[in-house]
């Protein structure tokens, strides 16, 4: 049985329909990258895997189950900006995790459970790099380091699954580079499943063992939000050459432009 | 030359030019109180500097002829626990309610319009509602400062949560947050800084309720003693105790802004 399992899923606000008959399934360890233009349901998809946003027509599984309509520690989140908390410490930020499992009234940890707490967290800080900026608040950080951080949060907790939107968005090529191969070492050694959301098709290409195109099979250029998008292309990524990457860079060229001529 | 928006003031120039005012506020004044004084010398209206001093001796630094109390210190220590009082109970209210209310949409909805329609009532309108259920003794004081700034507080921290990223609030979900373990360990520490902006933002409303109730109904307070001097046109207690007042109200909001930066630094870092 596959992990997650969509079946003839759509997503609409009202008359405007995001998500149309979206049919995959995914299993575990899967490492899925996906590309489009703004506004074909990317993030709309993400949302509902998240448990923030829920299909209005069809069926989303996990494990054969109806996904859960919040978000939970199952599946772990880095967003683009403000995955962090300002007010804690590098250290803090990562102890969180394990706080909200083990103090359910004051989510603080003391003694023995707060000193194994901190251990385990400054072990998931070591291994993202970050063992030298322990006392540190985030907005000491650098873009790259913040990311880190939010990977490393997620990790304290163990995911099954990770998704991760647009993370590498904001920084610059080298530092994105560091955390390309950052991100692999941790799906290689966990054996993790994840989902990323990238505006960078070469990135998409590089990182994931398959991705996904959304976009609109229908386009209508009076009213392009009559019409949902889908998965347009599922592709295992080692089996994929210059070609396959050439054709979708243009058709992706095509709708960018058709729907940006409406604005 | 440059624009003038470009120009900016040395260091030294730019003290002496914020001094400049004060000075010659206190140099007109002096002028103007001499010739009216070399006119009249009973002249009430702008009492010389010695003998606002005199007053400020008699009522400071001797005891009361009658009550054997030192009335500015009693004044001033009445005005500021019920002001302590009000303020900190708003603050209080306004944090518990303001985090409810933007956490649990549940509790905007049931609550949110109330605390809008409160907010619209003037509150000196409620006065002589509050001396007649209160009657004229301190609860009526403390609680027109209440009714005056919670309102604001809550909105004003409904709005702070509400501002914070979703982000965050996501984020804590799938590291196993229950909505009590958002609130404990995301949401309140955060608003805390935010919680003293808005405190030092409502302190000239604070003060102004409490003069007004002063002035109506009280035996002691700085509010009561201008009002009660002012029947002998005795300016020179009124204007040292309306100085006093404004050197409290900045005492008060410079030791707000100096605890926010201790306890909070990471919110002053982050914000620029």
């Amino acid at each position: 049985m596959s992990m997650i399992e969509a079946n003839n899923l759509w997503k609409e606000y009202g008359s405007n329909i995001v998500l149309e008959g979206v049919n995959t399934r995914v299993d575990e360890g899967e490492f899925i990258t996906i590309v489009g233009t703004s506004g074909c349901g990317k993030t709309t998809f993400l949302r509902m895997l998240l448990g923030i946003e829920q299909a209005t027509r069809g069926e989303l599984l996990l494990n054969g189950k109806p996904f859960p309509d919040e978000p939970g520690e199952d599946r772990g989140i880095v967003f683009q900006r403000y995955s962090v908390f300002p007010h804690l410490t590098v250290l803090k930020n990562v102890m969180l995790g394990a706080e909200f499992h083990d103090s359910r009234l004051l989510g603080k940890l003391f003694g023995a459970k707060r000193h194994a707490a901190e251990q385990q967290a400054r072990e998931i800080l070591a291994s993202v790099g970050l063992d030298h900026a322990l006392e540190r608040y985030p907005h000491e950080l650098s873009g790259g380091m913040q990311q880190r951080l939010a990977i490393a949060q997620a990790l304290m907790k163990k995911p099954r699954i990770l998704l991760l939107d647009e993370p590498f968005g904001a920084l610059d090529p080298g530092i994105r580079a560091d955390m390309h191969e950052l991100i692999l070492d941790i799906w290689k050694k966990t054996g993790i499943t994840i989902f990323m959301i990238t505006h960078d098709l070469q990135e998409g290409f590089y990182l994931g063992t398959r991705l996904w195109v959304f976009d609109k099979v229908r386009l209508d250029k009076q009213n392009p939000n009559a019409y949902g998008a889908c998965i347009t292309y599922d592709i295992p990524v080692d089996r994929a050459d210059q070609n396959t990457y050439e054709t979708i860079d243009d058709s992706l060229d095509a709708s960018k432009k058709l729907l940006t001529d409406q604005e | 030359m440059k624009r003038i928006m470009n120009q900016h003031p040395e260091r030294m120039l730019r003290i002496a030019l914020g001094v400049i005012p004060f000075v010659l506020i206190l140099i007109v004044y002096v002028v103007s109180s001499n010739a009216r004084l070399a006119e009249n010398p009973r002249d009430k209206l702008l009492p010389s500097l010695s003998s606002m001093g005199q007053a400020v001796d008699t009522l400071a630094l001797q005891p009361s002829k009658r009550s054997g109390e030192y009335l500015f210190w009693q004044d001033t220590g009445s005005s500021l626990t019920r002001l302590g009082l009000g303020i900190g109970i708003s603050a209080l209210i306004g944090l518990i309610f303001g985090v409810l209310n933007g956490v649990i949409p549940y509790a905007r909805a049931n609550l949110s319009p109330l605390i809008t329609a409160v907010s619209l009532i003037p509150p000196l309108a409620v006065l002589p509602i509050l001396f007649i259920v209160f009657g004229l003794g301190e609860v009526s004081k403390v609680v027109l400062i209440a009714i005056g700034i919670t309102p604001f507080l809550i909105r004003d921290m409904q709005s702070k949560v509400m501002e914070l990223p979703s982000e965050q609030l996501i984020k804590a979900q799938t590291l196993g947050a229950s909505t009590w373990l958002v609130i404990v360990r995301v949401v309140l520490p955060q608003v805390l800084p935010r919680l003293i902006e808005a405190l030092r933002l409502s302190l000239g409303a604070a003060w102004l309720f409490l003069i007004a109730a002063e002035a109506i109904a009280a035996t002691d307070g700085l509010g009561y003693r201008i009002f009660l001097v002012r029947r002998y046109l005795s300016m020179d207690i009124i204007l040292p105790y309306v100085f006093w007042i404004t050197v409290l109200a900045f005492l008060t909001d410079y030791l707000l802004k100096q605890l926010s930066l201790r306890l909070f630094p990471w919110f002053h870092a982050s914000k620029h």
